[in-house]
Order: structure tokens, then C-alpha cells, then sequence
């Protein structure tokens, strides 16, 4: 309304902003992942006259015995697991929680909640794997995930499962359906927009984790991508270039599905805060 | 009818998520309040009473991670609910480019946190960095962001808000869609300008999505670990340690138990802020 610069100045002017602040840092990436050592060191953003991408991408894969690609594989395996396992477990979960009332299942949402918010207890969990024979083992780590981004999920689902009649249900009893066929053949497949969204989003969660693999998977035999970066600060001391290649590197997978699946990230962040 | 279809919901379809929960999450909760009070190496214990807290308190090196974390989530939460409103509101309005820069905004939320503190890190060089050399350029002399004791925790912060902002707004632009327009045409007719429309509609009615962001900015600010391990490891000196990357150190020192009472007391501050926060969330909803 009133007293206004004119329309085109505000649209310009806010994107050049934003790119200032959120586009300028990612460009300073791809270019120096780009430079000589020499080149990288001087932290410039401007491009440099000459390139030697290849070069730079395949010493940080070679690097300490091909270390990136087992660390590629184990985060895939250590992401496809957790995704599996927790959609899994919180769709059956959310089900019941919705469909049943009664104190066990106030109870059951309070400590859900909870989970939310309380911190993980770190030596306790690394005392319980060590007692079971999982720690340091991928099945332990997987199980921490799915534990720690269950209250998240089971949330979603829940909700979700609320938007679903029980005549469904009830229909499908008259049929002479049992509760696990209900579950597998009606239930299920009905959610399958939610489970995309908590897919998607775990993937990208479990794949950038660096704190749990920090705790409950030490040791350089079970690297994933986050450790192998972090490891390199440390190996990769002035050389930029390399550390920028191998965030440019890591940084593709999420980046992918951010491309693909922008609206349903958002969506399920939104649904997922606004909602808890 | 619903009696004869409850049984189709049977609790073992909450089992396995159940012993999952239970055993990695709930389980090492409950243990962390006994372990707190030992002298633990895991394979031993010996029980200390609550000389772990003691500690915990009143050395300098540690004590200083319970004000820090405190003014780390303070801040980057008043940072984020302030600014993300901001960027929610003005994104609402009708302009051309607003879905490009809410992904453009939103975009560093998925990048590894590990890969934002060593961007960071180089961005904020002292002489060769990017952030100074074009300070310099205005001649303004810019600090040294991560090397100055009193700088360090502030920087990080900035670094975290950076890449959290984006999530506050988008949960405000949700809350801020769901006002109907005909308030914002209401106040029109009755002569209000744009401030007016933010300040008397679009804010108070956005009171449910704040509630959301001030939790999750708060909670997930005095949580907070990776971001200030990367960029400082707590340093210089202990001058920007939290309570998270003090639990770290005392693990990697083999002070198991003291490491625990470190979770206990972030255990504690978390309870006493989601009970208030808890309560508001669900008194919106009555509200609704």
C-alpha cells in the first residue's frame, strides 16, 4: 500500500540479499572445490583461471584407502536400514495410538512427547549396547536412530491415521478381517503419503548425522560420510580445496532429494512441529 | 460396534516400536539418573552421592557449559522466532520471487551440520576470510570470529541461526496462511497501514506457531553439539564449551559418570522449560 519503492526494486533487492547470505557460502564451495591448494588458501570466491575438479574429487575418494566410498556404502546401508525399521515399527505404532483411547495410551503419547524433547542419555546407551554385544556394530546405531526419530514419525502417522475412517475399518471386520490384514492390506496402503514424507525427511536426517555414529559407532572400520569429513579437518589442514570437494561431494545426496521432493519436506516439517 | 472392532487394534502392533523406544531411548534415561551418582567405568561402579553435581557446578571448566548452553539457546531462539516471523511475514506477501527464496532460505537446513561449521570456519578466517576481507573492503576491521574468547559462542550462534532460520519461517508461514484474509480486509477498510495488519493480525494470531518455533529453537539450541564442536571444540580455552560437548569431553576422558550427570542436568533444564511450553501448546489448542 502508500508510500512505496516501487514493486520490481523490492523483488531485486531481497533476492540479491538472500543470495548475500544463503546463496554466497554455497558458491564459495563449488568454486574452491574447484582450486590448487595454493589457489584454495587465498578464500576467495571468485573462480579461479584454472580448474582441476577431477583431480580434486578423486584424491579425497582415494584418500586414506578409498575411505569416502566405504563411508558412502556404510551411510547408505546405516539410512536404508533406519527407514526401514522405523517406518515399519511407527506405522503399526501410530495405528493403535489413534484407533485405541484409555490411560495406557495417555501414557504412552506423554512419554512419546517427552521423547521430543529430552536429550539422549549418551554413556547409559553406549553401556546398554556394550551389554548386548551391539555397540559399534551398524544394528546398534540403526536401533538408536529409529528409537531417537520414533516420537517424530509415530506423530505423523498418528495424525495421518486419524484422517482415516473407521468404517473402513469396521467394513473391513464385516469382511472377516483380522487385525494384521487390516493393518497390511487397508491401513498401509493408505498411508503412503505420509510414509514418503518421513522417509524422505529420516533419509536426510540419518544420512547428515554426525553426533550418533560419533557416540555409538567410533572407529575408523565404520566410518559414514560425516565422521570421514569431520576426520578430514584434521587430515586436510590447508587444504581447502580437498575439504571443499568432499562437502560438495556428501552434500549431493540430500541436495538431489531436496530437488525432487521440496513441497513434501517442507510439508512434513511443517506438520510435524505444528502438530506435536 | 466399536467394542467388536477394538480388537482389531491390538497392542502388539506397538510392541516392537515399544521395546525399541524402551530399551534405546526411555531405558538409558532412567539409567542416567543412577549412573550420575557413581564413579562409573562401565564395567564398575562406585557410589558417590552427588559429588558428580558438585563438580559439575563449581569447576570453572564445566560450569561454564550450563551458561553457555543457556545463552546459546536463549539467543539463536530469540534470533530465530524474530527474524524467521520477519522473512514469514514479508514472504507472505505478494511478490514474484517469494517461492525461490523460501527454498533459497530454507536450503541450508539440509546440509550437514558438520559441512556448515567448516564453511563457516573459512568464512570467518580472520585476515583471508570472506566476511572480513569484505568488511575490510567498507573499511570496517572485522574481528576475529572463532579466535576471540568472547566472540566464539556469538559466532557459532550467528552460524546456527543461518542455517535454522529457514525451518522457523516455514513454520510460520504455515501459521500465517491459515489467518483468513477477510481480517487483513477488515483492518483495511478500517484504515490500517502494513504495520498495523502485522502488528494487530498477523502477529497475535501467529502466537501457535511461535509457541512451536520457541520449543524446538530452544530445545534444539541447548542440546546443541555438533555446530560448536566443529567450529571451536569448545574453545579457546573453555571459553564457548556447552553442555553437550562438556558430556563429550568427560566421555572421551573416561569420566563416565560425571559425563552422565551432565545429561541429567540438561535432563532438568529441558523439563523445566517444556512443562510451561507443554501447557501453552496445549492451551492453544482448547483456544482453537
Amino acid at each position: 500500500m502508500s508510500r512505496k519503492l516501487p514493486h520490481i526494486l523490492v523483488e531485486v533487492l531481497s533476492v540479491l540479499l538472500a543470495l548475500a547470505i544463503f546463496g554466497v557460502p554455497v558458491s564459495y564451495v563449488v568454486t574452491n572445490a574447484g582450486k590448487t591448494p595454493v589457489a584454495a588458501a587465498q578464500m576467495l570466491i571468485a573462480p579461479s583461471a584454472t580448474t582441476q575438479y577431477l583431480k580434486n574429487f578423486s584424491d579425497v575418494i582415494a584418500a586414506s584407502n578409498n575411505m569416502l566410498v566405504r563411508a558412502f556404502i556404510n551411510s547408505t546401508i546405516i539410512t536404508i536400514m533406519s527407514i526401514v525399521l522405523l517406518l515399519a515399527v511407527s506405522s503399526m505404532a501410530g495405528f493403535v495410538l489413534d484407533r485405541r483411547k484409555g490411560r495406557a495410551i495417555a501414557w504412552i503419547n506423554f512419554l512419546v512427547l517427552a521423547g521430543l524433547m529430552i536429550p539422549p542419555a549418551v554413556v547409559p546407551t553406549i553401556w546398554l549396547l556394550k551389554s548386548i554385544g551391539l555397540y559399534k556394530t551398524f544394528l546398534g546405531l540403526v536401533l538408536v536412530e529409529v528409537a531417537l526419530s520414533f516420537p517424530f514419525s509415530v506423530l505423523l502417522y498418528r495424525g495421518y491415521v486419524g484422517a482415516i475412517p473407521r468404517e473402513l475399518d469396521e467394513a473391513s471386520f464385516m469382511d472377516g478381517c483380522t487385525g494384521i490384514q487390516l493393518f497390511v492390506k487397508v491401513i498401509f496402503p493408505l498411508m503412503k503419503p505420509v510414509s514418503t514424507t518421513i522417509a524422505i525427511i529420516t533419509s536426510i536426517s540419518v544420512f547428515n548425522d554426525f553426533v550418533n555414529p560419533l557416540y555409538f559407532l567410533p572407529g575408523s572400520k565404520n566410518v559414514t560420510v560425516q565422521l570421514t569429513l569431520y576426520n578430514f579437518i584434521s587430515t586436510y589442514v590447508n587444504k581447502w580445496n580437498l575439504l571443499f570437494a568432499d562437502i560438495f561431494l556428501i552434500s549431493l545426496p540430500p541436495l538431489l532429494f531436496f530437488i525432487l521432493f521440496n513441497r513434501k519436506i517442507v510439508s512434513g516439517m511443517v506438520a510435524g512441529a505444528v502438530k506435536s | 460396534m466399536a467394542g467388536s472392532t477394538l480388537r482389531l487394534y491390538s497392542y502388539a502392533f506397538f510392541l516392537p516400536a515399544g521395546i525399541i523406544y524402551i530399551l534405546f531411548f526411555i531405558a538409558p534415561t532412567f539409567l542416567s539418573f543412577f549412573f550420575s551418582l557413581t564413579i562409573w567405568t562401565l564395567s564398575d561402579w562406585r557410589f558417590t552421592g552427588l559429588d558428580n553435581f558438585r563438580i559439575f557446578f563449581t569447576e570453572p571448566s564445566l560450569s561454564i557449559g550450563l551458561r553457555n548452553s543457556l545463552i546459546y539457546a536463549i539467543s539463536t531462539c530469540a534470533l530465530k522466532v524474530v527474524l524467521g516471523f520477519l522473512l514469514a511475514a514479508f514472504l507472505c506477501t505478494k511478490l514474484k520471487t517469494r517461492g525461490f527464496l523460501r527454498s533459497l532460505i530454507y536450503f541450508p537446513n539440509i546440509l550437514s551440520t558438520i559441512a556448515v561449521g567448516i564453511i563457516f570456519s573459512s568464512l570467518m578466517h580472520p585476515s583471508h576470510g570472506l566476511i572480513n576481507t569484505t568488511l575490510a573492503f567498507f573499511g570496517i576491521q572485522g574481528p576475529d570470529w572463532l579466535g576471540n574468547p568472547k566472540m566464539a559462542l556469538f559466532s557459532v550462534v550467528l552460524v546456527d541461526v543461518w542455517k535454522g532460520v529457514g525451518v522457523a519461517m516455514i513454520i510460520f508461514i504455515a501459521g500465517i496462511q491459515a489467518i483468513p484474509q477477510h481480517y487483513y480486509e477488515a483492518l483495511s477498510i478500517d484504515g490500517g497501514s502494513s504495520f498495523d495488519k502485522l502488528r494487530y493480525i498477523t502477529l497475535p494470531l501467529s502466537r501457535s506457531s511461535m509457541n512451536s518455533v520457541i520449543m524446538l529453537a530452544f530445545i534444539g539450541g541447548i542440546r546443541s553439539f555438533d555446530l560448536i564442536w566443529v567450529m571451536t571444540k569448545g574453545g579457546p580455552g573453555f571459553t564457548s564449551d556447552l553442555i553437550a560437548s562438556i558430556i563429550y569431553k568427560q566421555l572421551q576422558g573416561g569420566f563416565y559418570g560425571l559425563s552422565t550427570a551432565g545429561n541429567v542436568v540438561l535432563f532438568i533444564i529441558v523439563s523445566i522449560m517444556a512443562v510451561p511450553l507443554y501447557r501453552s501448546l496445549t492451551k492453544v489448542e482448547v483456544d482453537l
